[in-house]
C-alpha cells in the first residue's frame, strides 16, 4: 500500500478581489473572424471545437470580419444600437427611481444589452422568449410600452400584473416574453416544452430559453438539455455567462477549465460560444440557431461570453467581492461602444447622432416615467385594487377565496 | 371496468375529443405504463400525442408547464407519488402560480397523474400519500377518486379544467375495492356496482363530495382507499356512519361536510397519510370552525403513524377497519 497524503478540498476563487486586478486570461478568446461557420445542419458532435472557441465578428478597429460577418440591413443595425442605448438609459433612470424609493427594487443589464436586442431582431414574431430577469433588452427591441414597464416596476394602479410581482418580473405575452419567475432556471425547461408543443402541433414557431452562468448549476439546466436533445426541440438555449452570480465567480458554477457551451456538446446539442458584446456576432449566431431550429434540425446551445458590468441588483454592492474597475479591463469591452465604432466606420452613425439619440431617448424615458407615476408609485401608496389580490389564483375564484376576500375587508 | 381501465378510457376519450391533449411520462408510451393505465393509447393516437419520457420528474412537469403555456393540455404521469419531489419546484413555483403572477396572460391547464397510497407492501417509496404537500399550495387542485366510475369522470373533469390539477390514484384500488382486510381475497371491480363505467364521455364535477354511505350516528370525512375501510368499520361496529368521499380534496365541498356534521354531531377524519400537518388537520380545523356548537364529541383522526411507510409492519401502519372502528366507538361514547 502506498502512503496517502491528506486530501484537500478545492474551492475555486476569482483572480480579482477588491483592491487587485482580475486576470482575464481564463477566458478562452479568439481574434475576430477566426472561428469557422458550419452549415446549420451540422451534427452536434462536430461543434465540439466551436464550444471551446469564441465566435467574434467585430475586430478591435470595428471592422466586421470572417465567416460570421453576415449581411445585416443598416437600418436594423442602427435600430440595434438605439435599442441598446435605450436599455442602458432606462436602466440608469430606474436605478435613480429605486434610490428615490419610488420602487422597491431594480436590476440593470449594464454591459449585456447586445444579447436580448440582437436575438430579438434575429427571431420572428410569434416566437417565445423564456427570459431571466436580465433580458429587458428583449422588451426594448420589441418596442414594449415603457409606461407599462414602469407601471410594473412601481406596482401602481396601471401595473399590468396588478402589483403581484416584484419589480422587473415582467410578463408580456403579445411580445413573446414569458412571465418571469423568481425561481432560477425553471423557465429553461419550460422553453423546451413550449418548443415541443410547437413541434407537436406542426407549427413553425420556435422558443428561446435564457439562463445565467450561475443558474446552470440548477437541475433544470441539465433537464432542459436532456429533453431538448431527446425530442430534438426547436429551441435556442442561451447561456449568458456574465462571469458572476451575485458574488460568486463563474468558476464556482462549474466554469473552471471548461466552457458552458461544452455542456451542450456533451448532451448531443449543437453548441456555439460567442462574444456576447459583439452585436454582429450575437445577431449572426442567433440567426444560425433560429434557422437550425426552424428547419427541424433541433436545438442549439449558445454560451454568450459577456460581463455583468453593474451590481447584481439594487440590493448588491459588488465592491465587496470584486475589483471596482473590473469592467474597464474586460477584454470584450462594451457592446454599445463596439457597435457604435463599427457603424461610425461605415458612415452609418456619427457622434452628433449619438448625442442627439441619447438626449432623445432620455427625454422619451423621462416622459414615460412621468406618465407612469401619474398612476402612483410605491411611495404614494396608490397601488392596484386590493381585492384583485384574490383573483387569478384559479380561473374561477373558489369559495374559500371568496370568504377570505370578505374577511380581508377589501 | 377496473380503475385502470376507467382511467385509460378517460384519457382515450379526451385524446379523441381535444387535439391539444397530450400524454407522456416514464414508460407511458410504447409500453403503456407500469400499471397499464395508458395501454394502447400510443398505438391509437401516435407518438406525437402519447410518448415516453426520460426519468426526470422535474423535466416532465417543467416541459408540461411550457406546453400548457403554448396552449396544449398536457396530462403527465409521475410513476409513483413518492417520486414527485424532484418536480416540486415546477409544481409549486411554476404550475401553481403561472396564472396569478402573469395576471392571466399564461395559464397551466395541465393534469399530473400520480399513483399513491399504501396497502401493497410498497415500502417507503411506493406507498406514500403526499396530498398535504399539494393542498398547502395555492393555485393547485388536488383530486383523488375511490372507484372506477368516479376515476373516469373526475379525470375527464380535471383534463378539461383550466387550473393545474394533481390527480392522485390509489393504486391499491386499481383492480378492486379494498377495505383493509388484507387476509381476505380481493374482489374485482367487475363485481362492484361502481365498476359499471360508461364507454363514452361523461364527467364527475370537481369540488363536489359524494355521500358514499348515508348515516345518522357520525360523519366520516375521507377519500381514496379509506372510503372502503370506513365502510367496513361501520359494518363491523354497527355504527351508522355517514361516509363522505371528498373526491376533490382541495378546493373541497365544505357544504357537504358541514351539513353532515351538523346533522350527526360527531366526526371522524380518516386518511392514510401521516398525521402531523396532514390534510386531516385542515379538515378537523374546518369542522371545528364551522360546526363547533353542533359537536357532541371531540373530532377524531385516524391516520398513518408519523413514521416513514414501513415494509414488514404494513398492517400495523395502515389504518385498517379495527383502528377506524375503535375511533367510531370513542366518538360515540364521548
Amino acid at each position: 500500500m502506498s502512503q496517502s497524503k491528506p486530501l484537500s478540498l478545492h474551492v475555486p476563487e476569482p483572480t480579482g478581489r477588491p483592491g487587485c486586478k482580475t486576470d482575464f486570461s481564463y477566458l478562452r478568446l479568439n481574434t475576430a473572424g477566426d472561428v469557422r461557420r458550419p452549415p446549420v445542419d451540422v451534427a452536434p458532435p462536430d461543434t465540439a471545437d466551436l464550444a471551446w472557441s469564441l465566435i467574434r465578428v467585430l475586430d478591435d478597429s470595428g471592422n466586421a470580419v470572417g465567416p460570421w460577418a453576415v449581411d445585416i440591413d443598416s437600418d436594423l443595425l442602427r435600430f440595434g444600437l438605439r435599442t441598446m442605448m435605450k436599455t442602458r438609459i432606462f436602466d440608469a433612470r430606474m436605478v435613480i427611481a429605486q434610490r428615490q424609493k419610488k420602487m422597491s427594487f431594480y436590476m440593470t443589464s449594464l454591459g449585456e444589452e447586445a444579447l436580448g436586442t440582437a436575438q430579438a431582431l434575429a427571431l420572428d414574431d410569434g416566437d417565445m422568449h423564456f427570459p431571466t430577469y436580465r433580458q429587458q433588452s428583449l422588451l426594448m427591441a420589441h418596442k414594449v410600452s415603457m409606461v407599462d414597464m414602469i407601471c410594473q416596476l412601481l406596482s401602481n394602479e396601471r401595473d399590468p400584473l396588478k402589483g403581484r410581482q416584484l419589480p422587473v418580473m415582467y410578463s408580456v405575452r403579445k411580445s413573446g416574453f414569458f412571465t418571469i419567475s423568481g425561481n432560477l432556471a425553471t423557465q429553461f425547461v419550460q422553453a423546451v416544452g413550449w418548443g415541443m408543443a410547437s413541434a407537436i402541433k406542426g407549427d413553425t414557431k420556435i422558443a428561446a430559453a435564457w439562463i445565467g452562468d450561475g443558474a446552470t448549476a440548477e437541475s433544470d439546466f441539465n433537464t432542459a438539455l436532456t429533453f431538448a436533445h431527446v425530442y430534438r426541440a426547436p429551441v435556442i438555449l442561451n447561456v449568458v455567462n456574465n462571469q458572476w452570480a451575485i458574488s460568486t465567480f463563474q468558476a464556482l458554477a462549474g466554469g473552471e477549465s471548461v466552457t458552458f457551451a461544452a455542456r451542450g456538446v456533451g448532451s448531443g446539442i449543437a453548441s456555439l460560444r460567442v462574444d456576447g458584446n459583439d452585436f454582429l456576432a450575437v445577431y449572426a449566431a442567433s440567426r444560425w440557431a433560429a434557422e437550425r431550429a426552424r428547419s427541424n434540425l433541433g436545438p442549439t446551445l449558445i454560451e454568450w461570453v459577456t460581463y455583468r458590468a453593474g451590481p447584481h441588483s439594487t440590493s448588491d454592492d459588488p465592491s465587496k467581492y470584486r475589483p471596482a474597475d473590473d469592467w474597464t479591463h474586460f477584454p470584450l469591452g462594451d457592446p454599445i461602444g463596439r457597435l457604435r465604432q463599427h457603424l461610425t466606420l461605415r458612415g452609418l452613425w456619427s457622434d452628433q447622432e449619438h448625442d442627439a439619440t441619447s438626449k432623445e431617448l432620455e427625454a422619451e424615458i423621462v416622459a414615460a416615467q412621468k406618465e407612469a407615476e401619474q398612476y402612483g408609485t410605491l411611495a404614494s401608496g396608490r397601488g392596484p385594487d386590493a381585492a384583485s389580490m384574490f383573483e387569478d389564483v384559479y380561473k374561477d375564484m373558489p369559495e374559500h377565496l371568496r370568504r377570505q376576500r370578505e374577511q380581508s375587508g377589501v | 371496468m377496473t380503475m385502470i381501465q376507467a382511467l385509460r378510457s378517460a384519457m382515450d376519450v379526451m385524446l379523441e375529443r381535444d387535439n391539444n391533449v397530450v400524454i407522456y411520462g416514464q414508460d407511458v408510451g410504447y409500453f403503456g405504463g407500469v400499471f397499464r393505465c395508458t395501454d394502447g393509447l400510443q398505438a391509437k393516437y401516435g407518438k406525437s400525442r402519447v410518448f415516453d419520457a426520460p426519468i426526470s420528474e422535474g423535466g416532465i412537469v417543467g416541459t408540461a408547464v411550457g406546453m400548457a403555456a403554448y396552449g396544449l393540455r398536457p396530462v403527465v404521469e409521475i410513476q409513483f407519488a413518492d417520486y414527485f419531489y424532484p418536480a416540486s419546484d415546477q409544481i409549486v413555483s411554476e404550475a401553481a402560480r403561472l396564472r396569478y403572477r402573469s395576471a392571466g396572460e399564461f395559464t397551466a391547464a395541465m393534469t399530473i397523474r400520480m399513483p399513491c397510497g399504501g396497502g401493497i407492501y410498497g415500502g417507503q417509496t411506493h406507498s406514500q400519500s403526499p396530498e398535504a404537500m399539494f393542498t398547502h399550495v395555492c393555485g393547485l387542485r388536488t383530486v383523488m377518486p375511490s372507484n372506477p366510475y368516479d376515476a373516469k369522470g373526475l379525470l375527464i373533469s380535471c383534463i378539461e379544467n383550466d387550473d393545474p390539477v394533481i390527480f392522485l390514484e390509489p393504486k391499491r384500488l386499481y383492480n378492486g375495492p379494498f377495505d383493509g382486510h388484507h387476509d381476505k381475497p380481493v374482489v374485482p371491480w367487475s363485481q362492484h356496482p361502481l365498476g359499471e363505467v360508461p364507454e363514452g364521455y361523461y364527467t364527475v364535477p370537481l369540488d363536489k363530495a359524494s355521500v358514499f354511505r348515508p348515516g345518522e350516528d357520525l360523519t366520516v370525512i375521507t377519500y381514496g382507499t379509506m372510503v372502503f375501510v370506513a365502510e367496513a368499520a361501520a359494518r363491523e361496529t354497527g355504527v351508522d356512519a355517514e361516509i363522505i368521499d371528498l373526491r376533490s380534496i382541495w378546493p373541497l365541498d365544505l357544504d357537504a361536510i358541514v351539513n353532515s356534521v351538523k346533522k350527526t354531531g360527531r366526526c371522524v377524519v380518516v386518511h392514510e397519510a401521516t398525521r402531523t400537518s396532514g390534510f386531516g388537520a385542515e379538515l378537523v380545523a374546518l369542522v371545528q370552525e364551522h360546526c363547533f356548537y353542533h359537536l357532541e364529541a371531540p373530532v377524531e383522526r385516524v391516520t398513518g403513524w408519523d413514521t416513514p411507510y414501513p415494509h414488514a409492519q404494513e398492517w400495523v401502519y395502515f389504518p385498517g377497519p379495527d383502528r377506524v372502528g375503535a375511533a367510531f366507538k370513542r366518538a360515540m361514547e364521548a
